[in-house]
C-alpha cells in the first residue's frame, strides 16, 4: 500500500514539475502539451482496457505449473533455452513471472535457468510486448527491441554460470 | 488488437466452460478494478510523455541520445532508464517521447531494457518479497552490462538494415 502511495506521489510529483517547465514557456504551450497528453489517453485507454481485463483470462487458462516443469533441475543449456520460451510466455503482472521463478527455485530449478527465465519474462514477455508496449510506441521499435534482446537472457545464464551465483 | 481481442475471447470461453459463470465473473470483477486502478497512472505517464516532448531540447537531445552519441549516448539511455519512477504506465511514453525528440534507436533500447532489467520499481515491489535478497541482488549485478549492450546490438542491427538512415514509412 505504502509502496503504491510512493509511486503515485512521484509520478504526479514529476507531472507537477514538468508541468511547471512546460508552463514557464506560456500557458498556451501548455494547454496544448496537455491535450496532447489527453489525447494520447483517450486513445490507449480500449487498448489498456483489453489487455488489463483479458490478460486474467489468458493467465487463468495457461497454467503455472506446465511453466515450471520447463525450469527443470540441472537441466543445462537445454533448460535455458525451455527456460527464455518459457518467459516470453509467461503472462500476467509481475506477480506471477518472479512467482512462477521462485516456484522454480524451491522444486530445484537451476539459478541460471531461473535468472534467463526473470530476464527472458523482463525483456520480451509476449503479452507485455503486446498489452504495453505497443499501445504506446511504435511497433517497429517494438519488435526491433523484443529481437535484439533475444541474446540477452542467454548470456545472463552464462555469467551466472560462471561466477557460480546467486 | 484484433489478435488480443480474440485471444481474450478463446481464453474466456475456456474459462466458461471450465469454471462456469462464476469463474468468467470473478475475473473480471477482479481486472475491472485493477484495471480502475491503474487508469490514473496511465493518465499520468500520457501527460509525462507530452510534457517531455516539450520541454527538452530537440537539438540536445540528438545530440546525446542520437545516432552519433556513441557509448555515451548508451550509457545516458542506461542510467535514465534506471532512475525512471513508475511502471509501464510512465516508461512507454516516455521512450515514446525521447524517439519523436531525436533519440535513437539504440538509445531508447538501451533505456527500455534498462528500465525493465536494472530499475528499482519492480525489483523493490515485486522481485525482493518474493525471490529474495540474495537472487534478486545477484541477478541485477548480471544484468548490468545488458542494456548498453542491447542498445549497441540494436544500433548496429539498425544501421545494418537502414544504411540510409530510417524509412519514413
Amino acid at each position: 500500500m505504502t509502496a503504491a502511495l510512493i509511486i503515485d506521489l512521484t509520478l504526479w510529483g514529476s507531472v507537477a514539475a514538468l508541468a511547471f517547465l512546460v508552463w514557464r514557456r506560456g500557458r498556451v504551450v501548455l494547454v496544448s502539451a496537455a491535450r496532447e497528453g489527453t489525447m494520447d489517453f483517450i486513445n490507449i485507454v480500449p487498448r489498456i482496457g483489453l489487455g488489463v481485463i483479458g490478460s486474467g483470462y489468458i493467465a487463468a487458462v495457461i497454467p503455472q505449473e506446465v511453466i515450471t516443469g520447463w525450469l527443470g533441475p540441472d537441466s543445462g543449456w537445454l533448460g535455458v533455452l525451455a527456460a527464455v520460451l518459457a518467459g516470453a510466455a509467461t503472462p500476467g503482472g509481475p506477480v506471477v513471472g518472479f512467482s512462477i521463478g521462485a516456484v522454480a527455485l524451491k522444486v530445484g530449478g537451476g539459478p541460471p535457468q531461473v535468472i534467463a527465465y526473470v530476464v527472458a519474462w523482463a525483456l520480451f514477455a509476449f503479452q507485455r510486448l503486446i498489452l504495453w508496449e505497443i499501445p504506446f510506441m511504435p511497433a517497429k521499435f517494438v519488435w526491433f527491441r523484443a529481437a535484439v534482446s533475444v541474446p540477452f537472457p542467454f548470456l545472463a545464464a552464462a555469467l551466472a554460470m560462471a561466477i557460480g551465483k546467486p | 488488437m484484433i489478435m488480443i481481442g480474440v485471444l481474450v475471447a478463446v481464453s474466456a470461453t475456456l474459462v466458461w466452460r471450465r469454471d462456469g459463470i462464476d469463474g468468467v465473473l470473478e475475473i473480471l470483477t477482479h481486472d475491472l478494478a485493477l484495471f480502475g486502478g491503474i487508469l490514473p497512472r496511465v493518465l499520468a505517464g500520457c501527460l509525462l510523455g507530452a510534457f517531455i516532448t516539450e520541454v527538452l531540447p530537440h537539438e540536445k537531445v540528438s545530440r546525446s541520445l542520437g545516432p552519433n552519441s556513441g557509448l555515451k549516448g548508451l550509457l545516458i539511455g542506461t542510467a535514465f532508464g534506471a532512475i525512471l519512477p513508475g511502471g509501464p504506465f510512465t516508461a512507454y511514453p516516455v521512450a515514446a517521447a525521447l524517439l519523436t525528440v531525436g533519440a535513437d534507436f539504440g538509445a531508447t533500447i538501451a533505456m527500455v531494457v534498462s528500465w525493465t532489467l536494472i530499475g528499482y520499481g519492480r525489483a523493490v515491489a515485486w522481485e525482493l518479497p518474493i525471490l529474495g535478497v540474495d537472487f534478486t541482488l545477484w541477478r541485477i549485478v548480471i544484468s548490468l552490462p545488458i542494456p548498453v549492450l542491447a542498445g549497441a546490438l540494436g544500433r548496429f542491427v539498425f544501421v545494418q538494415m537502414y544504411p540510409k538512415g530510417e524509412p519514413t514509412s
